[in-house]
């Protein structure tokens, strides 16, 4: 297991680093001088010239990428916002908690929510409740989360005023947004327990849990159920990452002060570095859990621990 | 060669047969088939054109005059939406169009050499999956600025990993079968091979993928333009006419309402049809 673990931890250095590449490459060839950016419209020819001098943007690419991946790694410095002019490291830090709250939130409803609704399509397959359920998870997985987002808003808080528009601070304010972004999410896993656990209690070893006379609900609960779930954990660490990039679209609906806004009120402003060190920052957080998933997956299933004794 | 392609139209028949039996699937099809045909004859749909201004005539309910009302500058968003499908197919399908062309070239160069070459795109596919599809559209449109061209650029390189994965695969699985070593023994060149003989057999997952695929193009493109990346005013875009409205919710609540419902649609029909599909092409997977 520790191997495994080791192998799988190691094996995040080089996406990590791949991901920074990219990133800094689409900071890198985006059309407009960063010095023009940083100096403003009013700096001389004499003084852009010298911070670019100073700052080393003359440099060649591939030296201005490892001095880039070297201060990131050395102080997590991926450059200043050019508006704020603060580190974009402490810009996403002081609102990267919202994000996460948000996105373990939605995360917490798809998995509550999807996991029953799936098993009891399975079990009752073809029955009404199935197909309505097959139906509405459609339909979820079909709905523009701004969409849902901006008719949650118009019901629950301009026709009812049951619930804030806007903010993440009460918990009354946390309901809709979360809601907003688990909706895929729950349709998602939905359709995915329903499927796997079609195809296990289809196997033999169920036939013969059955067939020794055991009861219905124990055929299920123990026998089924924990197989099945197995690649539902996959599906919900990938989920969680377009939990966090669809949390970009929901805080700005929300007007929730997280990564999100803070990157859609970056592009309108053209402060690039903010936009990739936050597309940056949540692949980062991604990537780490989906090697937690990866190890919880390789701590259930045996088969994969014993690929590395 | 005449058995051949008697054969091929049995199988397409055959296809279409099982399609015909899910009602899902073929209600989703008829609406791609309304969607197109709106798109291609939006000229004559649309009873004004998408920037016709009728200043007298702003914040109008739906009525008789115009059916889904009118936005804040009376331009007619009946109109608007026949004339943003346009915006949304083309998005969809050449984004699409370039994810499957660059990801299959990928994905059956990867499977067909093996070895290192597969490794090093293979983990290259891995890097990109690893930023969640929509930021990494977010990030690329943000880097190339806004326009309906960019805007297909972003979606489109996004997309590429998803079909290097099922290309790559479907070629593992074909690479080793006998016409492929007949192929080889009768001296076809590689390219000649991929092109003509494993490409060809592992179309209809790439088919299934990629009708989800553009639902989730018009998606994405629709997201990105609410977030004001992509199209530009006044070109009416479903996403971008959404977020407009927003200010507009308290007191004019259908001007989210239909361009919102436009892309649920569309979405949910390309989800039916792909759907359908798959079990289709695929009747082991039914069931």
């Amino acid at each position: 297991m520790l191997k495994y673990v080791v192998k799988r931890i190691l094996s995040l250095v080089p996406v990590l680093i791949g991901v920074a590449f990219i990133v800094f490459s689409l900071l890198y060839f985006t059309p407009g001088d960063p010095a023009r950016m940083v100096l403003g419209d009013m700096a001389t020819e004499e003084a852009i010239e010298a911070f670019r001098e100073t700052e080393g943007l003359n440099d060649p690419f591939i030296v201005q990428f490892g001095r880039y991946l070297y201060k990131a790694v050395t102080n997590a410095d991926i450059g200043r916002s050019y508006m704020t002019k603060r580190p974009v490291t402490s810009e996403i830090m002081t609102v990267f908690p919202a994000t996460l709250k948000l996105a373990a939130f939605s995360m917490f409803i798809a998995i509550i929510l999807g996991i029953p609704f799936g098993i009891i399509s399975a079990i009752k397959q073809y029955s009404w409740f199935d197909s309505i359920t097959m139906i509405f998870a459609m339909v979820g997985i079909s709905m523009p989360v701004f969409w849902l987002g901006v008719l949650l808003i118009l019901f629950f808080s301009v026709r009812l005023s049951w619930l804030p528009s806007s903010g993440f601070d009460t918990f009354g304010a946390m309901v809709l947004p979360s809601i907003t972004l688990a909706a895929q999410g729950v349709a998602i896993i939905t359709r995915m327990t329903r499927s796997t656990m079609l195809e296990v209690i289809r196997q033999d070893y169920i036939r013969t849990v059955r067939a020794k006379g055991q009861k219905e609900s124990l055929v299920i609960w123990r026998h089924a159920l924990p197989n099945a779930l197995i690649p539902v954990i996959t599906i919900a660490g990938i989920q969680f990452g377009q939990l966090l990039g669809g949390a970009v679209l929901t805080e700005s609906i929300f007007s929730i002060p997280g990564v999100g806004r803070l990157m859609v009120e970056a592009i309108k402003m053209r402060d690039f570095p903010v936009v990739q060190g936050g597309v940056l920052y949540i692949a980062v957080a991604f990537s780490l859990v989906n090697l937690l998933v990866d190890l919880i997956y390789a701590w259930i299933d045996p088969r994969i621990k014993a690929q590395y004794r | 060669m005449n058995v051949t392609k008697k054969k091929k139209r049995g199988n397409l028949s055959e296809i279409f047969r099982r399609l015909k039996k899910n009602r899902l699937a073929m209600f989703g099809l008829a609406i791609v088939v309304v969607l197109l045909i709106t798109a291609i004859f939006a000229d004559v749909i649309a009873p004004y054109g998408y920037a016709k201004q009728h200043l007298r005539d702003a914040f109008q309910a739906p009525n008789g005059k115009y059916v889904f009302g009118t936005d804040e500058f009376g331009r007619d968003i009946f109109s608007r939406i026949v004339y943003g499908s346009r915006i949304s197919l083309q998005v969809g399908f050449i984004a699409v169009g370039i994810a499957v062309v660059i990801g299959g070239f990928l994905g059956a160069v990867s499977g067909f050499y093996g070895g290192r070459v597969d490794n090093a795109i293979m983990r290259s596919m891995d890097i990109l999956l690893s930023i969640p599809q929509i930021l990494l559209a977010i990030a690329i449109a943000a880097s190339l600025g806004p326009g309906l061209f960019n805007l297909m650029i972003a979606v489109g390189i996004s997309s590429i990993p998803s079909y290097a994965r099922i290309v790559r695969g479907s070629v593992l699985s074909i690479r080793n079968q006998e016409y492929v070593e007949a192929a080889k023994a009768m001296g076809s060149g590689d390219i000649r091979i991929i092109m003509k003989h494993i490409l060809p057999n592992c179309m209809a997952p790439i088919i299934v993928q990629a009708t989800l695929g553009v639902a989730f193009a018009i998606l994405t493109a629709a997201g990105l333009s609410f977030i004001g990346l992509g199209i530009q005013p006044p070109v009416p875009e479903w996403g971008a006419m959404l977020s407009g409205g927003r200010g507009y919710i308290r007191d004019y609540p259908y001007m989210t309402l239909f361009p919102g419902l436009a892309i649920m649609i569309t979405i949910l029909a390309l989800n039916f049809l792909g759907d359908g599909l798959r079990d289709a092409l695929d009747p082991k997977l039914k069931r």
